[in-house]
């Protein structure tokens, strides 16, 4: 019985799934049917702003980026732990919430360390 | 014979196979398209709907060339779009390049699944609505970094780069208000969160969350004042600086799509969807479905707005802001609801509530 719900309600979006795909596909392959195509080396090289390209664009890049994305993937963990906490709290009380305020404490503690040491400065 | 064969097509639609899988592939992919093709349709008028509305706060026209009042506009622009060359850069991996753009449009597509435009009117109710939304926007940062890193040109690159951590800091933001919401109806399921009614001191609460929200789906859309991704002045057109043709066309589609997606989430988590405002049952003669597509129109229209308003922000402001403002004040006032909310038993699912 599950299985049937699980079906009867994921089954349409597999179904859209397959239609977004078709429909982005057609669109590119019926311009690059009905557009002229004539690549020449000027055309297809890099844009620069007239200039040659330099080198390879894929350069070293400001460690920041990375360290927002180390960043994002703990708060965004915290988000995950906090969805189920949400729905169910009417149920698991206070006990609940204060186990979570402890979770959240850990948290912010090492927020406040970052902060402090200016990992989320960008100047 | 032309009767045999259409008795042969009714058998053949009425055999077994055809009952089990056939015909309910067939109901789902009508149902989708009756979503697909609106939004589309949506899509190509809101760029219009752009161009007229700033055009008007400029004191300007706007298009007005092609059909009556420029209303072809969107259909000339799209023509001409697809007639133009596909290019593809010498250094670019071919592969990844050309499925970046497909992937941004059909995400912002695909989260339709689970929007619900008037009651029971939706492709499918899941049960886990707001976490299926949650993943297939996080989802859409991958095009943007594919674009950026495939097209191997330097505008592109810094632009994705920008644009991924844009969208990543924004997330999280939007992730706690997402959380405040489902503290007050106890449901993922979003038709559920529609129906459940506040007392208005709840919704007093849930105010600034919704302002948090709605600046958020400005920043994860890269629209302005945050669409640095593609400063003009520094960046040339950012990530999708190496597209042309269609897909440019996707990238551009995708990006209003997922406006109008922001729009339709708002309303639906905030703005009560397809209820008429304020609970007045008068109001409820209009049908459901164009209270909702009001909603979404003025949620865009405050999109626009804003950007023929302010100015675009600095990198380190746009920072800033994400992670030392919203970030902090999302937290503390989750943490602040809950309690309030427990103490006074009023979450849902409580006795005496």
């Amino acid at each position: 019985m599950i299985a049937t719900d699980l079906l009867t309600n994921y089954f349409p979006i597999v179904v859209f799934l397959v239609i977004a795909t078709g429909l982005s596909m057609l669109m590119v392959g019926v311009s690059f049917l009905a557009a002229k195509q004539k690549p020449d080396t000027e055309k297809i090289s890099a844009y620069e702003c007239g200039f040659e390209a330099f080198a390879d664009a894929r350069m070293k890049f400001d460690v920041r980026f990375y360290l927002v994305s180390i960043l994002f993937i703990i708060f965004d963990l915290e988000v995950a732990f906090l969805f189920p906490w949400a729905i169910t709290l009417g149920k698991i009380g206070l006990y609940g919430f204060w186990s979570m305020m402890v979770f959240l404490g850990v948290l912010t503690v090492g927020f406040i360390y970052e902060w402090r040491k200016g990992a989320l400065d960008w100047e | 014979m032309a009767n045999s064969v259409t008795e042969q097509i009714q058998g053949l639609w009425n055999s077994d196979f055809s009952v089990a899988y056939v015909q309910p592939t067939a109901f789902a992919g009508l149902h989708v398209l009756e979503f697909v093709v609106p939004l589309i349709i949506a899509v190509a008028y809101l760029t219009y709907a752009e161009r007229k509305v700033l055009a008007a706060m400029q004191m300007r026209q706007g298009p007005n060339v092609v059909g009556p009042f420029g209303l072809l506009q969107p259909l000339a622009d799209g023509l001409k779009l697809l007639a133009k060359e596909t290019i593809i850069p010498s250094g670019a991996n071919r592969g990844v390049f050309l499925f970046a753009p497909m992937l941004t449009f059909l995400l912002s597509l695909v989260a339709w699944a689970v929007i619900p435009v008037n009651a029971g009117w939706v492709v499918s109710n899941i049960n886990v609505g707001v976490l299926y939304l949650f993943a297939i926007s996080s989802l859409g940062v991958y095009g943007i970094l594919m674009a950026g890193w495939a097209s191997n040109s330097r505008y592109a690159f810094l632009g994705g780069l920008r644009s991924a951590a844009q969208m990543v800091s924004y997330e999280v933001s939007m992730g706690f208000v997402l959380v405040s919401v489902l503290l007050t109806t106890g449901s993922l399921n979003l038709t559920a969160i529609v129906d459940a009614q506040h007392p208005f001191w709840v919704s007093l609460m849930l105010f600034p969350m919704f302002i948090v929200f709605v600046i958020s789906a400005l920043a994860e859309t890269n629209r302005a004042p945050f669409d640095l991704p593609e400063g003009e002045s520094e960046l040339v057109g950012g990530y999708n600086v190496e597209y042309s043709s269609m897909t440019f066309a996707l990238f551009f589609l995708g990006e209003y799509s997922n406006m109008i997606l922001m729009s339709g989430m708002t309303s639906v988590l905030f703005l009560g969807a397809w209820l008429p405002p304020f609970g007045i049952s008068a109001l409820a003669v209009v049908p459901g479905f164009i209270w909702f597509a009001l909603k979404v129109c003025f949620v865009l229209f405050v999109f626009i707005w804003t950007r023929a308003t302010l100015p675009r922000f600095r990198y380190d402001q746009l920072m800033r802001l994400g992670w030392k403002v919203f970030l902090p004040f999302t937290l503390v006032w989750l943490v602040f609801m809950a309690a309030v909310l427990l103490y006074n038993h009023a979450l849902p699912g409580m006795q005496g509530g």
